[in-house]
């Protein structure tokens, strides 16, 4: 029987050799991503959001290194397997790399190649996983941009990347994310560089393109807000560690961790005039988030970091 | 695009106008002419010149008449292919610096060549393996290769090629093409020769561009669209051509056009060295003998070879660079 979980993370280490010294990233990293659903992964910079989802693609580059754990992978297309296992060379890599897994990135002025035409950028994503022929590439990646919501496809595809607003730039790599169907989308901070009615588009977007094809999604992000929109797990992450997991409802309803309690009274609402805005680090006060607990199961999918 | 070649056409014809100028002022700075020279060698070996002698030789030559007339004179003949004639050498310039010319061309195109067949591969792997021992040795071997002057490694190359190989490889040609007139045979002997005098002169201008290459590409390869193309599957070594290199070779395509006046002026004592026949050597002799129409036809048409080679690495960065051609 098929795992309902698409990706099963365990014990995952993940440390930055530099001149300076030893980085660890992340330390004993375990969470579920539940097939068909939308996971975000919230924390502040520097947490090992980012981190954690390049080795879920295996993009992670020297100094840093996987030390620990395993990421078991359950795609419905082809047989399982721990990507952390498998060696340099493997071509399930290939296969990772846009087929079965893909990645939207932060900055979308810059996550497109200035020198080659977007049609041609969107195709090469199909060439690099299925054996067609280079019009009939072109012809799926007509289809996706139309579906990303570009206007006005049939020049578009001919033209620079340089020559696109920043949303319509996300609305490409979105397209090109999403081509060969992947079966996991990583989106990693996908609007941070947008501005906020941009913002709303994309993630609406993103939305859609879910219900419609069905593929599970892990969202990074640092905006409880988007949390709220758009998913239905959270996973909260502080220092390379996970705090705490459950539905979206359950963390930010009735949040366990003193982290995620800071974390959540950070977030401006309806303070007063002439009242300050909570920090993450007052709200917390003098609760001990620092010390590594083990996640213990407090319900079902309900894990919390706590003694 | 074709507005902007015209548009380019136009000022490279102003540039040109304006360099001519200069050439031929310059040339005109030092103190007396080639009369002058000329009446100097004729008292070192004993013999006096009549007034009446260097007024025809002054008429002869136009230097009697006011400077602009002579700049008009020498520019309008210019245009119309007419080079003037060389003092020292007793010959019309027409039949002394095309071959020249030709062969410089031929010398720094082997050169370039050289450069970027050598420079490229190692750049690569010395940016992609950054800090690797292979890195630390091709950077090694660079700036060796900086720090020697030309015309010592030409006069090394000469001398272990004689040692090791009994062979000599001054000059373009084998000793026994040398006379022969031009031949197929006579060709793939000067083909089979040019890998010297090209590597020679090449060798800096490769140090250098295997440092830049490596910097420039170093700068790339963690660009975000290098992720965003590795993470949709393209495999590593055409991640690398198609996407950082792409960037990364723009800035030697717009210095392509400056090769050119670099390699001429610069191959001077390499090709003294490697007995070379190559306009280096005769510039600087009409130079120094102040033989106004050699030199200064010299110049111009470096003028020239520079001015259209930057038109042309300007249209291939343009064609290479899609953000150029919008802008």
């Amino acid at each position: 029987m098929m795992s309902d979980n698409i990706l099963e993370i365990r014990n995952l280490g993940v440390r930055f050799r530099t001149d300076t010294g030893i980085t660890n990233a992340l330390n004993d990293v375990n969470f579920d991503v539940p097939r068909g659903k939308v996971t975000a992964i919230v924390g502040e910079s520097g947490s090992g959001k980012s981190v954690t989802a390049n080795c879920i693609m295996r993009l992670l580059q020297p100094p840093g290194e996987i030390v620990t754990g395993s990421i078991q992978f359950n795609p419905s297309r082809t047989e399982s397997f721990d990507v952390v296992a498998i060696g340099e060379r493997d071509p399930r890599i290939y296969d990772l790399h846009g087929g079965l897994i893909s990645m939207v990135f932060q900055e979308p002025m810059t996550a497109l190649s200035p020198v080659y035409r977007v049609g041609n950028q969107v195709a090469e994503a199909i060439l690099c996983h299925r054996d067609v022929s280079k019009d009939a590439a072109m012809v799926e990646a007509h289809d996706m941009l139309r579906r990303v919501g570009i206007p006005d496809i049939d020049t578009r595809i001919q033209m620079y990347p340089f020559e696109f607003s920043g949303g319509m730039r996300q609305r490409v790599v979105i397209a090109m994310a999403l081509v060969c169907n992947p079966e996991v989308l990583i989106c990693d901070e996908p609007t941070t560089a947008l501005d906020v009615t941009i913002q709303a588009e994309i993630l609406t977007l993103i939305k859609d393109l879910q219900e419609e094809l069905s593929n599970s999604i892990i969202f990074i992000t640092h905006d409880i807000g988007i949390v709220a929109q758009i998913a239905d797990y959270v996973v909260v992450m502080y220092q390379g560690r996970v705090l705490e997991i459950g539905t979206v409802r359950q963390v930010l309803k009735d949040p366990l961790h003193p982290y995620t309690k800071g974390l959540l009274a950070a977030i401006p609402g309806n303070v007063p005039k002439n009242v300050r805005l909570s920090t993450i680090a007052t709200a917390v006060g003098d609760a001990d988030i620092t010390t590594p607990f083990p996640l213990k199961e407090v319900g079902e999918g309900r894990l919390v970091s706590l003694p | 695009m074709l507005h902007y070649v015209i548009k380019r056409m136009g000022t490279m014809v102003l540039t040109l106008a304006f360099i001519s100028v200069i050439v031929f002022v310059v040339i005109q700075l030092p103190p007396g002419d080639i009369v002058t020279s000329t009446l100097e060698r004729m008292e070192a070996s004993g013999m006096q010149a009549s007034d009446e002698y260097v007024q025809n030789l002054r008429a002869r030559y136009n230097l009697d008449k006011p400077l602009f007339l002579q700049y008009l004179n020498w520019i309008f003949n210019f245009v119309q292919g007419d080079l003037g004639y060389s003092y020292i050498y007793s010959k019309p310039v027409n039949e002394l610096v095309w071959e020249r010319l030709g062969y410089t061309l031929l010398i720094t195109i082997s050169a370039v060549i050289f450069t970027w067949v050598v420079a490229v591969p190692f750049g690569i792997y010395s940016a992609v393996r950054q800090y690797s021992i292979g890195d630390y040795f091709i950077t090694v071997v660079a700036l060796v290769g900086l720090a020697t002057p030309n015309f010592l490694l030409a006069l090394l190359v000469m001398f272990f090629a004689w040692e090791w190989f009994g062979i000599s490889i001054g000059g373009l040609y084998s000793m026994e093409f040398r006379d022969q007139p031009f031949s197929i045979p006579k060709l793939f002997d000067l083909l089979s020769r040019l890998w010297i005098p090209g590597s020679v002169v090449g060798m800096g201008g490769t140090a250098v561009t295997m440092r830049i290459l490596r910097a420039n590409l170093l700068d790339e390869l963690n660009k975000p669209y290098v992720v965003t193309a590795r993470a949709k599957g393209v495999k590593p070594i055409k991640l690398i051509f198609k996407y950082p290199l792409r960037i990364a070779i723009n800035p030697f395509i717009s210095t392509l056009g400056l090769l050119l006046p670099t390699l001429i002026s610069g191959e001077a004592i390499v090709s003294m060295v490697l007995n070379l026949p190559t306009t280096g050597r005769m510039l600087l002799q009409a130079l120094l003998a102040q033989d106004m129409y050699l030199a200064g036809s010299f110049l111009m048409l470096l003028a020239i070879l520079t001015v259209v080679g930057m038109l042309i690495s300007d249209l291939v960065l343009a064609w290479s660079d899609p953000r150029i051609r919008y802008e």
